[in-house]
């Protein structure tokens, strides 16, 4: 794919969020995702040019986040906490049954290029465990089964909406262009926040 | 019996608590417009007097990490918040952003003004789709109703997976572009912080902790805690619990107290262990329900504060399993910079597998110990060191439990047992 | 001179006391007490950053010990301050054990088979600090043997122990990250981006510097062990850098080239074509014995006497002039210099065999000689001023001490020029942009102060009045003022007087008193009193009949501005040449004398600073004779002693030459020619040699050449629109001499200029076109 003078236009105006150039290249990785799904070698080009570095340096910051992916992922990308708290409650229960479901291993993507698996560390909602992540939205307090429904209607076209997000579950690509500090207009849908996050208040209210 | 006392928490329930009308509907940035009338060594003084301690984990004083940076030295400072939040089990800054992020704009007002400052950065992880949009949505506003822009800037930056970006000075190098690898210190970051400018790195929690002080001063806050840490914080329960969650009490509550509200551990079940701060800090056992979680209370006991991240096992689940998956994040995570972690990571993951499938001896138990010993204090930060405490913590307490592994010669846990969904089915 | 204060500070490690300057790492202070702390990361020239954690020691300071051990490596000693090493905390021990432990798990311990072997620190380390067995039993981390991360290194990812010295290097030192360290965690692994190998002029250097068998360089790899080689300390004879080097050779044969460690010129690096371009010198076309060529023509092999006997007799019979290629050291280019006026009574001699100007020739005279700018004067400089210089491809070690400085305090640069180069751009330089021929205006534009240094290449002698300019600048500001030709035997020749114009050691020929001075050193009666032939003036004079012998020794026809007219000289005149390998001149020579390349004999090189590099024979048992010897031989056959029978003989009397303190060659103003006008075809080139190119010291080194830049040929943005050309577009380049054709590339470069490679594959400017800058060339979309 070509990046358009409105893509530089936009990567222009990253850049210029910061002091110093060099900063922007997380959030251009982010783009390039955005643009193409992953890091391709073009957009780790595109990123050296714009930001006068070497392809090499590039390269060295994007293999070192996990969010960057040196491959495709699917359309609806689905990480399931394995860490020890989100396994214990039935994380591991759960990434085992999709693995079996999709037919997919961890880091694939079904064939129909809808679905991608990983295992993912702790993000930070261990009061809603087991959790899932689709793009990074929230998919709080799954089972075996709701995991499964929920990947069943990705790859049905109708993915369920996030607990805790917007009330439609964006693409890898639009949440990656969110990443990228781009406002899609979606912050105000969905909740303020889920149950156990308000427990402690609402046991204060009650006088505990 | 301590009461809780929400402050950040308090307007959570509010729908539009995220919004720039909601925070305003109950004194939002009316703290910071006070500040900004300010002498910012009056801030800092006030930060100071109020006792409060960073949340992101060390408990180092927040006044006192504002007062090192120098002043009339014709540099840009920066504040640098860090809301990296991964350390497993840690799960406050994450809802808190989610719910209200104005709190934090208005404390990044008032800790620029105070450190002379005029930029600050919020350091987001990147798996968090909707919190960005949150935060990010918060800023907009803030700049289109003139709050943000006039003299003091804030700028979001999402990272990209990344553990070790927790750590104040790869976070730095994160931000600044490169690979989220530690810095050599000194010079630290109040001295060379970002872009080698002096530089407040603050945890979420501890700047969004800001404004109310500001607003009722610091005698309010110092009423609240205990004698050295003061104030409320967030303590996040999760696990094997009735009802998980954010529980915002004056520092020095203690487990015992926060499971009764917690309706407490599962019904049937009884409190194997529990971590008081993340995955990093030692475990504990039913034998601390008593220790008060505050910065001392729990050191004496042997273990940190932390983030306060209470993740509550029963006695269900293996403590092999859960030190060894808590090992393979740690291993995951290691940024490879430094021997000890990267080589040392690697090798307990292995070692541990072979005693979680009941593999080894004994004496496999000890070469684990001396490998920690190896590690702790020897790597460059303090990832490695965390890497150990469930290791060394585990073995501590639940030594005959690895042993039970070797004579059984395999895990002696049905890991259904300990799931969520256990109970309703079985 | 002004002698800097230095703090001292006294600690004490291990029991002892040492005293070192503020500042230095805890690391060093224990060398100096002989204290070796195992490391592995740690490297004197590259900033700290305490990595690999094998160098952890126990510290207090004011009886506050630090609660873990701390890495060596990164600590600055302080007062008050006591450590205790490995050899007196068991802490230290323990922890550098378990250290060392960790490193070896990932390690594939293939050491029989690894080219460090023999000469590894990990290896080393392994000893000292490990333990003899493993208590790892699990699984080691693989990962493909070894790749090609140019064609010249080789990585082993196995092998490495990342301590980051080669990307650390390669950012630091020669500001090429082309290698980072990828991935993360015990996946972390040092690569390039798929699509761009390591070609930087500075690889192999990692090589050197890592403490493992990780990278190779594929010249040398598998072919010895390092107890089997023998090491003699060398110095390069590729430019005028002056590195020092070490040579290593195994049964008389060099296997391999390494920097050397001089702190004041090189530090310890060197460039890929000083370490990697040696293999010329053991080339199947090494010429070993002398030729005579017979009645028919032809080159016949024919004994040292028919051959000295030949050559006495065909330079008896005429007038005779020499030409001396700017690669001799010092001591040959004394004995040319000697021979030219001792035994062919003349002073038609002259070493640059490329493009000069007699405003050069009296620049060097009246500027140079004896002059003493050096490394020291750009660290202390308060802005370096390039002026037909490129120094990364001309000077390599040059570029690295400005990119020190650069890194280090922002040195300013400035640098005047037709196109901006890589080093340019490298060095954040401001570029002032000027039209090939038009530089003497921008040069006097300039203000400098005393601090300041002018750093002018051999090329400036190919613009009028550019010298003329700089020796104006030089003089109204103070500046210090440096000439660094390109080869490596220049300046060597210029104080040997192997020119026209003075006699060694600067004295103008016509100088009475100067001829005595040195004609009393010879042993002769008078000296020649006319100022000699330049180059181009002597080929001239063959051409024209008015000499008819040459002695050529190191040159190559094809370097100068009109090749034509020297190989026409070459087949006129008798010629005597005395050369390693078969050239041009062999081709067209009358005597062929076979001499000793530059690691069989001893002697030295004058660098740009003017300081000598000494060096002994690397290979003791060649049989071939240095040139000197071979002029000896020659003088000795036409009834003359030049008494220069071996290097030492020529050492002692060029020692025992006094300093000059008569006038210097007086410098003849030149002023700038205006540029000439230019149709909407027509540009004027400028080039420049490229560090790896088709010099003929880098034949047959395929692995080096690998790494070479691309040819092209680079026009600006305005021009390549005017002519409907994009990069990667074909671009003609004509004289009526002939044409090249390069792929075209556009950049920052003066819109009347073409720049293309002087002589790269595909673009050898002075053979195709016979002009190479400021001259008016034809520029069309091919």
């Amino acid at each position: 794919m070509a990046y358009t003078d409105e893509d530089f236009k936009i990567m222009d105006s990253i850049i210029k969020r910061y002091p110093r150039p060099r900063s922007a290249i997380m959030p251009l990785l982010h783009y390039v995702q955005s643009k193409a799904g992953y890091v391709t070698n073009e957009g780790i080009e595109v990123i050296a040019k714009v930001l006068q570095l070497e392809a090499a340096e590039v390269t060295a910051v994007s293999t070192f986040y996990t969010q960057y992916k040196s491959t495709p992922v699917g359309e609806y990308h689905v990480g399931v906490c394995t860490n020890t708290l989100c396994a214990v409650m039935g994380g591991d229960a759960i990434f085992d049954s999709l693995k079996d479901h999709l037919g997919i291993g961890n880091d694939e993507v079904t064939a129909d290029g809808k679905v991608s698996l990983e295992h993912i560390e702790c993000n930070a909602a261990c009061d809603y465990a087991p959790v899932v992540m689709a793009n990074w939205e929230f998919y709080d307090n799954q089972t075996v089964e709701s995991a499964k429904e929920l990947v069943d209607s990705m790859r049905a076209g109708t993915p369920k909406p996030p607990t805790r997000g917007p009330n439609k579950l964006v693409t890898w690509k639009e949440a990656s262009a969110v990443l990228a500090g781009l406002n899609d207009g979606l912050a105000h849908e969905g909740v303020q926040a889920g149950e156990p996050t308000l427990l402690g208040l609402k046991l204060s209210k009650e006088g505990k | 019996m301590t009461k809780l006392a929400p402050v950040l928490s308090a307007h959570w329930d509010e729908k539009d608590s995220f919004t720039l009308e909601g925070y305003k509907r109950h004194g939002g940035y009316t703290a910071s417009a006070k500040a900004l009338a300010m002498d910012p060594d009056a801030i800092i003084q006030l930060v100071k007097d109020s006792g409060l301690r960073g949340r992101g984990g060390a408990g180092f004083p927040t006044g006192m990490k504002w007062g090192f940076i120098p002043q009339g030295d014709n540099k840009d400072h920066y504040l640098v918040v860090n809301a990296d939040e991964s350390e497993p089990g840690t799960c406050k800054d994450t809802p808190l952003l989610m719910a209200n992020p104005h709190v934090l704009i208005e404390g990044c007002i008032i800790a620029c003004h105070a450190i002379r400052a005029k930029h600050a950065f919020i350091y987001i992880r990147g798996e968090v789709t909707h919190v960005v949009r949150r935060v990010n949505q918060a800023i907009e506003d803030a700049y289109a109703a003139g709050i943000l822009g006039n003299g003091i800037d804030v700028v979001l930056h999402i990272g990209a997976g990344a553990y070790i970006c927790g750590e104040e000075t790869a976070l730095l190098d994160s931000l600044e572009g490169f690979r989220g690898q530690p810095r050599l210190r000194p010079p630290f970051p109040a001295i060379a912080g970002l872009y080698a400018r002096p530089t407040v790195v603050n945890n979420v929690e501890s700047i969004a902790s800001v404004p109310a002080i500001v607003k009722n001063g610091a005698e309010w806050y110092q009423s609240m805690g205990t004698e050295k840490s003061k104030g409320t914080t967030l303590y996040s329960l999760s696990g094997h619990v009735v009802n998980p969650g954010q529980f915002e009490a004056p520092l020095g509550i203690t487990l015992r107290e926060i499971l009764d509200l917690a309706g407490g551990v599962r019904p049937g079940h009884k409190l194997k262990f529990w971590t008081p701060g993340g995955s990093s800090t030692p475990l504990f056992t039913d034998a601390h329900l008593d220790v008060p979680l505050d910065y001392e209370g729990v050191a004496a006991a042997g273990s940190m504060l932390g983030t306060k991240a209470l993740q509550i096992f029963d006695e269900t689940t293996c403590v092999v399993r859960a030190v060894l998956r808590w090992t393979e994040f740690y291993k995951h995570e290691s940024c490879g910079k430094c021997t000890p972690c990267r080589e040392g990571t690697w090798w307990l993951v292995q070692i541990l597998r072979d005693l979680e499938a009941g593999k080894g001896t004994e004496a496999d138990l000890a070469k684990l110990l001396d490998l920690c010993d190896n590690i702790m204090g020897r790597s460059f930060c303090a990832l490695g060191d965390g890497a150990t405490s469930p290791i060394t913590s585990s073995i501590k307490y639940f030594r005959d439990e690895y042993i039970a592994h070797l004579t059984q010669g395999g895990c002696p846990f049905d890991p259904v047992a300990s799931t969520l969904f256990a109970g309703a089915g079985a | 001179m002004t002698t800097e204060v230095v703090d001292m500070i006294t600690v004490v490690i291990d029991g002892f006391e040492v005293t070192v300057p503020k500042g230095t790492l805890v690391i060093r202070a224990a060398e100096q007490l002989g204290i070796q702390i195992p490391r592995f990361c740690d490297h004197p020239l590259l900033d700290p950053v305490g990595a690999c954690r094998q160098c952890l020691v126990d510290i207090e300071i004011n009886g506050r010990a630090f609660p873990k051990p701390q890495a060596s490596c990164t600590i600055p000693v302080e007062t008050g301050m006591i450590v205790k090493t490995q050899l007196t905390s068991t802490v230290a021990e323990k922890a550098q054990r378990g250290v060392m432990e960790l490193l070896l798990v990932n390690h594939p311990l293939d050491c029989p088979v690894c080219d460090k072997g023999g000469e590894c620190p990990l290896q080393n380390q392994a000893m000292s600090t490990g333990e003899g067995s493993s208590r790892f039993e699990g699984v080691k981390r693989t990962f493909e043997k070894p790749i090609n991360i140019s064609s010249q290194v080789l990585l082993d990812r196995e092998r490495c122990v990342l301590c980051a010295r080669c990307t650390r290097f390669s950012e630091q030192i020669a500001s090429d990250p082309f290698i980072t360290l990828n991935e993360r965690g015990a996946l972390q692994q040092v690569g390039i981006y798929e699509n761009k190998p390591f070609e930087s002029y500075f690889s192999g250097n990692t090589v050197q510097i890592c403490p493992v068998g990780a990278l190779t360089g594929a010249a040398y790899r598998f072919r010895a062990r390092p107890f089997d080689l023998v090491s003699t300390p060398s110095a390069c004879e590729h430019c005028a850098s002056g590195c020092d080097m070490r040579t290593d050779v195994r049964r008389g044969k060099t296997l391999r080239r390494l920097a050397g460690d001089d702190a004041s010129v090189n530090e310890e690096w060197n460039c890929d074509k000083g370490r990697w371009a040696f293999k010329y010198v053991t080339a199947v076309d090494r010429l070993k014995v002398p030729q005579i060529r017979n009645s028919e023509g032809i080159l016949e092999e024919a004994s040292w006497p028919e051959a000295l006997a030949a050559a006495e007799a065909g330079l008896k019979a005429t007038k005779s002039a020499v030409l001396v290629g700017g690669r001799t050291t010092y001591e040959d280019a004394y004995g040319y210099s000697k021979f030219a006026r001792v035994v062919l009574g003349t002073n038609d001699i002259d070493f640059r065999s490329r493009l000069s100007s007699d405003e050069e020739r009296e620049f060097l005279a009246a500027r140079v000689v004896g002059s003493s700018t050096t490394y020291r004067d750009i660290d202390k400089a308060d802005q370096v001023l390039l002026v037909g210089f490129e120094p990364e491809e001309e000077s390599p070690i040059v570029f690295l001490r400005i990119n020190k400085q650069f890194r280090k305090r922002a040195l300013k640069v400035v640098s005047i020029g037709s196109k901006e180069s890589i080093a340019v751009d490298k060095l954040k330089a401001e570029f002032v942009k000027v039209a090939p021929g038009q530089e003497a205006a921008a040069i006097a534009a300039q203000s400098l102060t005393s601090k300041s240094v002018i750093l002018v290449g051999e090329r400036a002698a190919e613009s009028a009045g550019a010298l003329t300019a700089v020796a104006a600048l030089a003089d109204s500001s103070g500046a210090k003022l440096a000439w660094i030709p390109r080869r490596a035997g220049e300046r060597g020749a210029l104080e040997a007087g192997a020119i026209g114009n003075v006699l060694p050691g600067g004295r103008p020929v016509t100088d009475a008193a100067a001829r005595v001075d040195i004609a009393a050193l010879w042993n002769t009666d008078s000296l020649p009193t006319e100022i000699g032939r330049s180059t181009s003036q002597i080929i001239e004079a063959v051409n024209s009949g008015s000499i008819g012998g040459l002695v050529v020794g190191g040159v190559d026809p094809l370097d100068g501005d009109n090749s034509q007219a020297t190989l026409a000289a070459l087949d006129k005149a008798f010629v005597v040449s005395l050369e390693i390998a078969p050239s041009a001149v062999t081709e067209r020579a009358n005597v062929v004398l076979p001499v000793a390349a530059i690691t069989e004999k001893s002697g030295s090189f004058l660098n740009w600073e003017g300081r000598a590099r000494s060096f002994d024979a690397a290979v003791s048992d060649s049989l071939n004779r240095s040139d000197l010897r071979i002029l000896s031989m020659i003088a000795q056959e036409m009834g003359i002693s030049l008494n220069l029978g071996t290097v030492t003989a020529a050492i002692k009397e060029i020692a025992s030459i006094g300093k000059w303190d008569g006038a210097r060659v007086s410098f003849n103003k030149v002023n700038a020619s205006t540029q000439p006008a230019l149709n909407a075809d027509q540009a004027l080139i400028t080039s420049w040699r490229r560090l790896l190119d088709l010099g003929t010291l880098q034949k047959g080194e395929e692995n080096l050449a690998g790494t070479a830049r691309q040819t092209v040929a680079v026009i600006s943005p305005k021009r390549a629109e005017a002519i409907g050309v994009v990069d990667g577009d074909q671009l003609k380049i004509s004289t009526t001499q002939g044409s090249v054709t390069l792929s075209a590339l556009v950049e920052n470069i003066h819109d009347d200029a073409v720049w293309a490679p002087r002589n790269s594959r595909g673009s050898q400017l002075l053979v195709n076109l016979g002009v190479a800058h400021g001259a008016v060339v034809t520029v069309v979309k091919a």
